[in-house]
Formats: structure tokens, sequence, C-alpha cells
């Protein structure tokens, strides 16, 4: 029973990871697109509902389903399809450790929400984040392509610089922490003790280093249009090409994952008292849906005042109030229930699992400011030379990240 | 203990099959390549130049011959901080303070020896 | 007795792996078997209860060295059909001496430690933990702990002279 609940956890919170991706990649174009004073995508549409540009991540996957699958005829032909499947395997296994909330009790049973509870903790993650770079070093060498080799060399020897980094950032949280269970560290975190300001060397340098692994912007060197066509991918077409596109963003999520529950005190907001939500469901419930539902219907009235018949002329007109009418109508229901609430007790399973249900919120709040936060920063920052990327990597980083560690330690030893 | 590694093989068994499967899907539903100059190396347009199979720069090697070192000592740094504060509460603190001091000045001495040399200066 | 099930298949995949890495004509793909042996040998680990070795194994071995063994491979362009393949079929003094060596694991293994096969060695759930790896290292084995850094500033300064431009 209990492996069949773990089994299907395991895939569910893969699948979550999974469904992130298209919401990334609809914030990278429109949030591009406003930084860039555009409008970004807008024209894919489904019986002429768009989704404010949604549906063109349905239109992708369909259009790099029937692209020609081009294995040239240089390449190392098993090498060059295994390296994508190496991508993705990689970047949807580090999830393994991840907690989402706090373990679930239900009457007998304890459900941890998240895939395992292993001893080994973070650590599980570093190990299989470092085999990340398989991916893109067999990716660019079998395609036996110039452009591609160059941005394999680059992107695998600036992620094993930053490597280094990481783990000694990691030193300095861990020596806070005594422990390296995940689960452990988020529930040292209660109310504002969050590691992000009382290990903010460990923080900065963890969240640069994070930026180097995924290759993003301003560390893509990688792949430097200007220079390298598309860096290690070059030759990659259809869904081969969409699993190292994936896997880069599902890097975003997880790490945004990691640095949120590390640093950002995980499910931990000031103000919310799981305890006593725990306790008392129908106290917290009765209010918290009025003011929910008052939020849900100001939202839905303030869409549906955006209609106008005749601004565009076709089914456009109508999706502000696809979206309005709905919200009004659920922050109705929500004041219904909380009127039914009144005065009735609920069964026992309600509290527990209520409380699992705002922790993963909260989780997944804090989640998506960071993946906003890597967007913000790709779109906003030049690109590095690459002499400063590995100067900083290895002259710039590496130090402070052992001063850090000496100095804590210091600390911890003398002081406190 | 040995059962909390079950959902980690279900995963792992999980994310294997989705990379097959989105691989062996667009080999199957996508379009066959039906020009040959498709499938020569991508080089914009042009005839390849060069062969990518020669020899590069050994600042490349360097760094993995470092990277390698240093991951070793973060390596073994691990339990030390994990440790820490339990050897803290039981009044082991300067022990294992001036422990970690030292591994911590030998791995700074490599890490000095590396930059002085120049050895993972990029022209 | 699933653990032995568990652990049967994952010994059988190590050597297979391993065998692949031997047989492999390219150097990369060989590389890549390699990781796999490594992967498999960190899944025994765990069979043993040693989790922070296993980590170790897969964040040392194959997170670290086998990037170096590829950049290294890179480096040398060795392309599978310039790869000459060298038997030591006619080394009989090599073979002689090989094959001496695995009758004397095998042999050391059937009659040196018997009872490990018939009784088997329980391992204790806790040993292999991180922090019983570290209290052993950190206390007991703090000597060898300390001698780990200097050998490995040796290591740095040996990559780095031999990486060196030659003086003119």
């Amino acid at each position: 029973m209990e492996l069949i609940i773990a089994a299907i956890k395991a895939i569910v919170i893969v699948a979550l990871i999974l469904q992130l991706i298209p919401v990334l990649i609809w914030f990278e174009r429109k949030g591009s697109a406003y930084i860039q004073d555009r409008r970004g995508p807008n024209r894919a549409q489904i019986l002429g509902i768009r989704l404010g540009g949604m549906i063109h991540n349905l239109a992708d996957v369909v259009k790099l389903f029937c692209k020609q699958d081009i294995i040239p005829t240089k390449a190392s032909r098993i090498i060059y399809v295994v390296a994508p499947m190496i991508a993705i395997f990689v970047a949807s296994a580090t999830v393994g450790v991840v907690p989402f909330a706090e373990p679930l009790h239900l009457g007998g049973l304890t459900i941890p929400m998240q895939v395992a509870d292993l001893n080994i903790g973070i650590l599980y993650i570093l190990g299989i984040g470092s085999l990340g770079v398989y991916g893109v070093m067999l990716g660019g060498w079998s395609s036996n392509n110039s452009y591609s080799l160059l941005g394999t060399l680059r992107a695998s020897a600036q992620m094993v610089s930053y490597e280094i980094a990481m783990g000694l950032a990691l030193i300095g949280l861990f020596l806070v922490t005594g422990t390296v269970r995940i689960t452990e560290i988020v529930s040292q975190q209660t109310g504002f003790h969050w590691y992000a300001f009382t290990q903010p060397i460990a923080f900065v340098l963890f969240l640069t280093s994070l930026f180097a692994e995924t290759n993003r912007n301003p560390f893509d060197l990688a792949e430097g249009e200007s220079e390298l066509v598309a860096g290690f991918h070059t030759e990659y077409s259809s869904m081969k090409f969409a699993l190292f596109f994936m896997a880069e963003y599902a890097h975003i999520a997880v790490g945004s994952l990691i640095v949120s529950l590390l640093f950002f005190g995980g499910w931990n907001l000031p103000g919310l008292d799981f305890d006593w939500i725990r306790v008392y469901p129908e106290a917290a419930l009765s209010m918290g849906l009025p003011a929910l539902a008052v939020g849900a219907i100001a939202f839905g009235l303030f869409l549906c005042s955006k209609f106008r018949r005749h601004k565009y002329n076709d089914a456009r007109d109508y999706e502000v109030l696809i979206f309005g009418v709905p919200h009004v109508l659920i922050g109705f229901l929500m004041i219904g229930a909380t009127l039914l609430l009144h005065g009735t007790t609920l069964p026992t399973w309600v509290g527990p699992v209520l409380v699992a249900a705002l922790q993963m919120g909260v989780v997944l709040a804090k989640t998506l400011f960071f993946c906003a936060f890597f967007i913000w920063v790709r779109w906003t920052l030049p690109r590095f030379r690459y002499d400063q990327l590995m100067d900083l990597g290895w002259k710039g980083m590496i130090p402070v990240a052992l001063f850090n560690i000496v100095i804590t330690s210091a600390w911890l030893v003398f002081v406190h | 203990m040995l059962s909390s590694y079950f959902p980690i093989a279900v995963l792992f068994i999980f994310a294997l099959i989705l990379g097959g499967v989105f691989v062996g899907l667009s080999a199957w539903i996508g379009r066959r390549p039906y020009n040959k100059v498709r499938l020569e190396p991508y080089e914009c347009g042009l005839e390849p130049a060069d062969s990518p199979r020669k020899r590069f720069s050994v600042k490349f090697f360097m760094v993995a011959m470092v990277f390698l070192l240093f991951d070793v000592e973060v390596t073994l740094l691990f339990p030390w901080a994990t440790l820490f504060k339990q050897f803290i509460a039981s009044g082991l603190g300067v022990f294992i303070f001036i422990e970690g001091l030292l591994f911590i000045a030998v791995l700074v001495i490599g890490w000095l020896y590396v930059v002085r040399k120049g050895a993972l200066k990029w022209e | 007795m699933i653990e032995a099930y568990l652990f049967y298949f994952f010994a059988v995949t190590t050597v297979l792996l391993a065998v692949t890495v031997v047989v492999q004509p390219n150097p990369i793909g060989a590389a890549v078997s390699l990781v796999g042996t490594f992967f498999s040998l960190a899944a025994l680990f765990v069979l043993l209860h040693a989790h922070f070795v296993a980590i170790m194994q897969i964040i040392l071995y194959a997170g670290a060295i086998m990037v170096l063994f590829i950049f290294v491979i890179m480096l040398l362009n060795l392309e599978p059909e310039k790869v000459k393949l060298r038997t030591i079929a006619g080394n009989r003094l090599v073979q002689g001496s090989a094959a001496l060596y695995l009758a004397g694991v095998i042999a050391l293994a059937f009659f040196g430690w018997r009872q490990f096969f018939t009784q088997g060695v329980v391992a204790n759930e806790m040993e292999g933990t991180i922090e019983a790896v570290g209290k052993l290292l950190l206390t007991d084995y703090l000597v060898p702990f300390e001698m780990t850094s200097v050998l490995l500033l040796v290591a740095i300064i040996g990559a780095v002279i031999l990486a060196r431009k030659p003086v003119e």
C-alpha cells in the first residue's frame, strides 16, 4: 500500500515539474516581450481562445513532433540520440528529494510530501545534478559540428567550475543547519529566520552558481547566438531539441524550488501558524474564505469591466468574460461555503489536508517568484565575456565562499 | 531504510521512459528528411570549412583536472560541516574548528598555487 | 529476499557494463558505459546501507572523474577508426599473471572469507549515514582526513606542472 502511494507520488511530482515547463516558457516569452516593450505571442488560438499566448506552447509541441527528425550523417548516432535523453533524465530526477510540504498525517498513515526522504538529503541533488554535464558534453561532441563542439567545451567547463562554488556555498549553510535533510532545514526557518538573512553570502553564491549551472544569461556563453549559432544543440531538431529545451526549464524550476526551500523558508510564512490551522480548520476557513472570495469577485469584475463588444470583432472580445465570470461565480461559491460552514465541525482529515495544500501553495508561490527572477535577469543583464566568467568562478566566488565558511564556523565556535 | 529508495527507482524508470518516448515519438511522427544536404553538418549553409575533430586548448583539460581535485575536497567537507554543531554541543568546538581550518588552509594553498601559476588564466 | 534479487540484478548490470567498457571500440562510448558502471556500483552501495559512500561514488566518480576522462578523450581526439585494437594475446607473462591474480582472488574469497558467504554480514542500518561516516572520519581517522588534503595539494601541483607551457 505504502509502496503504491510512493510510486504514484513520484510520478505526480515529476508531472508537476513538467507542468511548470510550459508555464515558464510562457513567462519567458511574455516577460521578454514586456521588458522589450512588445506584445509577445498572441496569435495561436483554439476556437478563438488565446489565453494570452499560452496556446503557443501547445502549438509548439505539435510542431516539434512533426518536424524532420535529423541525425547528421557525420554524427555518432547512438550517443547523438542518447544525449537529450540524459538531459531530461537528469532534469527530472533531481526533484527526487525535494519536499513540497510537511509530512501529511492521515489516520494512521504518514505520507511525506516528497518523492523520497533520503538520509543524504541535498547531496542527492548535487550528485544527480553533476551528471547534467553529460547531456551537454555528449550532445555537442556527437553532432560532429564545430559550433557544437565549441559550445560544449564552454558549457561543460563553466558548469564544472561553478559546481565547486555551489558546493562551498552549501557547506556554509550546512554549518548553520547541522543537517542535510531539506525537511529539517525548512522546519528550522520558522517566522523570519530564513537562511537568506542569516547566511546572505551563501545565498548569493548559491543563486549565482545556479544561474551558471543552468547555462542562463548572464552566463549563457555556451549558446552565444552571435558566435556559436545555438551552442551544443546546433544540430538537434524536433523533439530531441525540445528535450534539451525542456531540461533547461526543468532545471530552472527545480533550482528555484531548492532556493526557496533552503534560503527562503520553504513553506514558512510569517503570520501563518500551521499548527493552529491543523487544529482549528473551521476557524481558519471562515476567516480565509471570505477574504479570498472578495479578491476573486473583485478580480472577476475587473476583468468583466474590460469587455468591449467590438474591440477586435472576433472571439477575442469574449476572452475577458470567459475568465471573469467564473472568478465571480467561484467567489460567490466561497461565500456560500463559508455560510454553510458556520457552526458545523469538519471531519478530522480536513485540517492536515488544508495545511498541506496551504504549504504547497506557499512553496509554489516562492518558486514561481524565483522563476520570474531568472527570466527577469536574463532579459536585463548583458552577457559576460568568457575569461570574465571563469575568473568570477575561480578567483571571485571560491575565495568568498571559503571566507564565508571560516567566518561562519568561527562565529559558531567562539560567539554563539 | 532501503524502501525509502523505492520511489527513487520509480522516478528513474519514469524519467528514462519519458526521454525514450519523446525521442521515439518524434522519430515516428516526424517527417523523413528528404534532402541529403540537410544531413550535412550545419555551417551557415556553406561547406564545412574544418573538421571539429581536432585538438583544442589544454585550458579546458586544466579546468576539469582542478575541478576534480577541488570536488574531492568539497565532498570531504560535507560531513565536517554537517557534524559541526554536534561537536560544539559535546564540547569539542575548538578541536573541530581547528581541524576544518587546517583542511581549508591546505585547500587555500592549492588554490593560491593554481592562481599564481596562471593555470586558469584565459587569454 | 528482495535485497538479494536486487543485489544480483545490479551486480550483473555492473559486470555487463564493465565488459562493455572493454569491448567498445568507440572511446566515448566506453566512457559512457563506465559512467553506467559507476552508477550501478552506487546502487550496490545503497544495498549495503552505505548511503554516503554511494553519493560520493556518484558525485566524484560519475560526476567528476568521468568528466575529466571525456575531456581527455575529446582532447586527444581519438576517433574510433584511428584506434588500433591492440590485444595482449601474445604476451604470455601478462596473461599468466592476470589469470593467477584472478584465481588467487577467487580462492581467497572461497577459503579465506568463507564465513562471510555462509553467514552473511548484516550491515547496521545507521552505519553508512553521513553523520556516522563523518564522526569516524573526524575523530578516529583524523590524520588520514588531514593527509587527504595534503595529497590533493600534491595532485593540484602535479596537474599544474604537467599542463604548463614549456619554458623557452
